[in-house]
């Protein structure tokens, strides 16, 4: 009765970095990678908590709270480049940096 | 033998609704529709972490993720959805099937709340070891608090760097200056 929660539950964590990792590869607009990156950042989070509950112990809610971290950080300066990149080619599609030249 | 039962049915039925708004959310077209799933997506996630046994985590991904990233997002679909196109997308932008579906996902999440808050007792971690607030904040500030340290320099950095990018450059800074400057 114990694990098959936790077995479960790393289940939907690697369900859900799946689905994240389509997402980044599927889309083509900066906002919905941005949101997919998000999911799987989540999922990791999924994994450690799981880890944490599995063991009883706090270092799996700690990792969490520095994987939320991590998820804060990037997504405020991964939306300042989706704004430069809106205001400089008036559209967030990614197949319109190929012609970065340094 | 009833709280097994009852915690199988919340448990799968947060597991089912957060992949069922996830698949949603990647396929959608519109980022308004996108950012409705990841909230519902978010709160289920919630959920599950709260039967984990872990209400602390659960308590921040309401706060963070369901509340400050998704209050980032919703700023940035605005801020790019300025001009004459923004019109045409208000109008075109919740429909009836737009928002259906995720209250329908949200309604189940309201539910297997209230079976939670109802029940005679409040719904245990049930076969899992529960890692208290007070030992998460014990570790915290004990033996890894390089990481609380780290943190703060990582949402510093952030804060500067998205400031740094997202400002809007001062007109004679404009992009044909730099240009000119390439130039010369």
């Amino acid at each position: 009765m114990d694990s098959q929660y936790i077995d479960h539950a790393m289940v939907l964590a690697g369900i859900l970095f799946c689905l994240g990792l389509v997402g980044v590869m599927v889309r083509r607009n900066l906002l919905f990678m941005m949101i997919s990156i998000e999911v799987m950042l989540n999922a990791a989070g999924l994994a450690f908590i799981a880890a944490g509950s599995a063991w009883g112990q706090p270092e799996g809610q700690i990792m969490f709270l520095a994987v939320i971290t991590l998820g804060a950080a990037e997504v405020a300066v991964g939306l300042g480049l989706t704004l430069l990149l809106f205001r400089h080619h008036n559209s967030v599609n990614v197949d319109q940096l190929n012609q970065l030249r340094g | 033998m009833i709280w097994a039962y009852l915690y199988n049915i919340v448990f799968y039925a947060s597991c089912g609704v957060t992949v069922l708004a996830t698949i949603l959310m990647i396929s959608r077209h519109n980022a308004v529709h996108a950012l409705l799933y990841l909230i519902i997506s978010s709160l289920s996630l919630a959920i599950i972490f709260y039967l984990l046994g872990a209400a602390f985590a659960a308590a921040l991904e309401v706060i963070v993720y369901a509340g400050a990233v998704m209050i980032l997002f919703v700023f940035v679909v605005m801020m790019l959805n300025q001009g004459q196109r923004s019109v045409v997308h208000e109008a075109a932008w919740l429909p009836a099937s737009g928002w259906i579906l995720p209250s329908v996902l949200a309604a189940i999440l309201l539910s297997l709340l209230l079976i939670g808050m109802y029940s005679d007792q409040p719904l245990p971690p049930y076969g899992v070891h529960g890692v208290a607030v007070k030992e998460v904040g014990i570790a915290l500030f004990g033996p890894y608090v390089l990481v609380v340290e780290l943190a703060s320099f990582l949402l510093l950095s952030g804060l500067i760097g998205a400031f740094h990018i997202a400002r809007k450059m001062p007109s004679h800074m404009s992009s044909n200056t730099l240009e000119e400057v390439d130039h010369g």
